[in-house]
């Protein structure tokens, strides 16, 4: 079998094997759940709540505002206690809803019966995705509706679903897929009659062929989907690399996935899509991995706006010290200041360092030896690039590619002299935004 | 108090000095079979070559100071080169200044690892060269087994003081360049019996040693293979018409060819960071080697060539640059 893939990348170690077997859990909540305000790309959602309200479990608890918003929808059943700041798991402490969570009424959502939705048109079901508070899963969480409304001047040939999770550590879609294949195919036909396209590829890494064995074990109810095996590299899950993978199309410079074609969407998407429109589910509540030093990794399905600490105490707790939380997986994910910090719609997984793997090593100077110009999956010259930022000639910088930069981490990750290479350029091309504004 | 570090959170086990530790025990065959040829003054000439880079390298930092970074084997890997590229007959304190100039004025002064333009060990070289021509260029010694020029000794009349290379240059008979391209001749310098510079011997024993680093990616085979591919094609183009009466077999496996292309032309530093900026490097420092061999003055030109293309590197990776993707 011949493995689709992409020029460039890093292997690092997998270690699924930690979290792979654990199933999904559903979980209890903590005592009270904190919902950030602005837990997705675009404008900040608008509280419809008055303090000391009750709110059901899938209640709406606040509303999209502005042209790319989406609501929030309550993950318990509780209290409203009002808006707080509390620590962002992106940095920094950011509005958040909280809510008292009534331990004595503690039974799930009660999903409404399948309903037949072969008479709905897009629109409808565009607006349903919205209302249903869905956003992108596997980590930008760009609300979907939205990426659901192609431009008319613009065809999409493929739809592809990924199922890659190139992330070390993480296997939340990775039991997503062996779970519920069923499910996540609904979604994805769901996806398949708005966008139209010509092909429709789900997208798996080859070392989860059992989960695309699950995903190919339903193609006689979706004849029209097609199953690709990718090479296992890091970063193949990356919605350009992916799309390069499967259709040999480059998404250009500055451009989005549809100027070429393409539409990507994350297995745990598809997912919440079908929950929505069959069921009217909307999104409270996602598959977290936590993993790492804990005594059980495991794969919860947690309400969003579950502290990490409520997390790493039900896997029975950390394996001596927690010295670092990462949020997401450890090669794009944000080292977190406060173990308070919650789960949002884009939280795949946290994963917990102990002292000896938060080890930073110090950096020395470059030796020239091209392992990162022979990675970047951008092809960018990260020596060069280095080089110009340290100078301050982000023009150079920019002339360069550094805006083409995805942080994927794979320059720092190879980098024998320790330089923090991913980190000059996200600076750096913070610096040029800021300019440009 | 949690830890705050920017991504990526996991690192790969490559660092500096295990890079440069590596090329140190790639080095390690042909020493040892130096050792063997030349005896135990291949071994003292290389102690203190060796001495003399880390020690100069560390009198620097910290005069200057800097941070110390002798641990990181580089200075190691230059004091072995440096004791490569000279005769085994030597002074002792030839590889030592040899060694410190390496160091002091072609690594450090230009800001130490990373930072330097030439190769340190080959310019080091070009400077003893320049400074004690006699030493460097007219006095071999014959190995432990078999001949300074390779020859088998019943062949030798009067030409007994000269390395193959010499021997070409200053008597380019029709007789002699039947001698050095005999496959006895050619044999002897793959396995090493022949004279010449202490770490310059065995073409097999190099070879053997960069195969490591190439399977670490320690170096990168494209240089190496452009570098020794384009001698042997440029100088067995300049056979057939004529130019140079011998085989291009004997001009790769001669001189410092494999010493030059395996392990100096390869130094990271001082090489291209690109695919491309590295075929390039490597194919035309091999046409210059060439070049002078054939027309130069000297009889040997690795040396020279590299560190002209030393001075490329920046150019080469310039014109090297990638298509960005989607641009």
């Amino acid at each position: 079998m011949s493995l689709l893939t992409f020029k460039g990348g890093i292997h690092p170690p997998g270690y699924k094997y930690l979290s792979k077997d654990s199933k999904i859990k559903r979980i209890d909540p903590p005592d009270f759940v904190y919902l950030y305000l602005s837990q997705h790309t675009g404008v900040p959602s608008k509280p419809i709540i008055e303090k000391k309200d009750e709110v059901e479990i899938g209640q709406k608890i606040a509303e999209a505002s502005g042209k790319l918003s989406v609501p929030l929808h309550s993950p318990v059943n509780g209290t409203y206690m009002g808006r707080v700041m509390h620590p962002h798991p992106l940095g920094g402490r950011k509005e958040a809803i909280k809510i008292k969570v009534n331990k004595e009424k503690t039974e799930p959502f009660k999903a409404k019966t399948h309903r037949d939705i072969s008479d709905f048109p897009p629109q409808k079901i565009i607006s349903i995705i919205k209302e249903s508070g869905i956003v992108g899963m596997g980590g930008a969480a760009f609300p979907t509706y939205f990426k659901l409304q192609v431009p008319p001047n613009k065809k999409i040939k493929d739809v592809i679903i990924n199922g890659a999770e190139c992330e070390p550590y993480l296997t939340s879609d990775y039991r997503l897929m062996i779970e519920k294949p069923e499910e996540i195919m609904k979604g994805v036909d769901i996806i398949r009659k708005i966008v139209k396209p010509k092909n429709v590829w789900i997208a798996i890494e080859a070392n989860k062929l059992d989960a695309l064995e699950k995903m190919k074990g339903t193609s006689s109810l979706f004849p029209w989907a097609n199953f690709a095996a990718l090479k296992t590299k890091y970063p193949q899950g990356s919605e350009k690399q992916l799309i390069d993978a499967i259709t040999g199309r480059e998404v250009p410079e500055g451009g989005l996935p549809f100027d070429t074609g393409a539409y990507v969407q994350n297995v745990g998407t598809a997912l919440a899509i079908y929950e929505a429109v069959y069921f009217e589910k909307p999104l409270f509540e996602r598959v977290v991995t936590v993993t790492g030093n804990v005594r059980h990794q495991s794969n919860f399905l947690t309400p969003i706006g579950t502290s990490f600490k409520h997390l790493i105490e039900l896997t029975e707790g950390p394996i001596g010290e927690i010295v670092k939380i990462i949020n997401g997986g450890p090669m794009m994910g944000i080292a977190q200041a406060d173990i308070e910090s919650c789960v949002t719609k884009g939280t795949s997984g946290i994963v917990i360092q102990n002292q000896k793997e938060a080890l930073e090593k110090k950096p020395s100077p470059c030796i020239r030896c091209g392992a990162c110009v022979d990675r970047c999956p951008m092809r960018l010259l990260p020596t060069e690039l280095y080089k110009y930022i340290e100078m301050n000639e982000l023009e150079k910088a920019k002339e360069l590619g550094v805006t083409s930069c995805m942080e994927c981490g794979s320059c720092s990750y190879i980098c024998p002299a320790n330089i923090p290479l991913t980190q000059q350029f996200k600076i750096a091309k913070n610096k040029i935004n800021r300019k440009s504004e | 108090m949690l830890r705050i570090s920017p991504a990526p959170h996991i690192t790969s086990k490559e660092s500096t000095q295990k890079i440069m530790w590596a090329v140190v025990i790639a080095l390690m065959p042909a020493f040892a079979y130096a050792i063997y040829l030349f005896g135990q003054r291949a071994l003292l000439l290389t102690l203190i070559s060796v001495l003399s880079a880390v020690l100069s390298e560390y009198l620097f930092q910290k005069t200057t100071k800097r941070e110390i970074r002798i641990s990181n084997g580089s200075a190691v890997i230059t004091g072995i080169l440096i004791a490569f590229n000279i005769s085994p007959n030597s002074p002792w304190w030839l590889p030592a200044v040899g060694s410190a100039f390496a160091i002091i004025v072609v690594k450090q002064i230009f800001g130490g690892i990373g930072y330097n333009i030439f190769n340190p060990a080959l310019a080091g070289r070009a400077f003893l060269t320049a400074s004690w021509p006699g030493l460097m260029a007219g006095n071999w010694a014959a190995p432990f087994s078999g001949t300074l020029s390779g020859l088998p000794t019943k062949a030798l009349d009067g030409i007994a003081q000269a390395t193959p290379l010499t021997l070409l240059k200053v008597n380019p008979a029709e007789t002699i360049a039947q001698s050095l391209n005999s496959s006895y001749m050619l044999k002897a310098l793959f396995f090493g019996k022949v004279g010449g510079c202490i770490g310059e011997t065995s073409a097999l024993l190099l070879l053997i040693g960069a195969l490591y680093l190439f399977l670490r990616k320690f170096a990168d085979w494209r240089i190496s293979v452009g570098y020794i591919g384009s001698v042997f094609l440029f100088s067995g183009i300049l056979y057939y018409l004529g130019k140079t009466p011998v085989l291009p077999l004997f001009q790769i496996l001669s001189g410092g060819v494999m010493l030059g292309g395996l392990f100096m032309a390869t130094d990271m530093v001082t090489s291209p960071v690109t695919i491309k900026g590295r075929w390039i490097f490597g194919i035309a420092g091999g046409i210059i080697c060439v070049l002078i061999r054939v027309w130069g003055g000297y009889p040997e030109g690795v040396s020279y060539s590299i560190l002209i293309m030393n001075m490329f590197v920046p150019l080469l990776d310039k014109i090297s640059e990638k298509r960005i993707f989607g641009r």
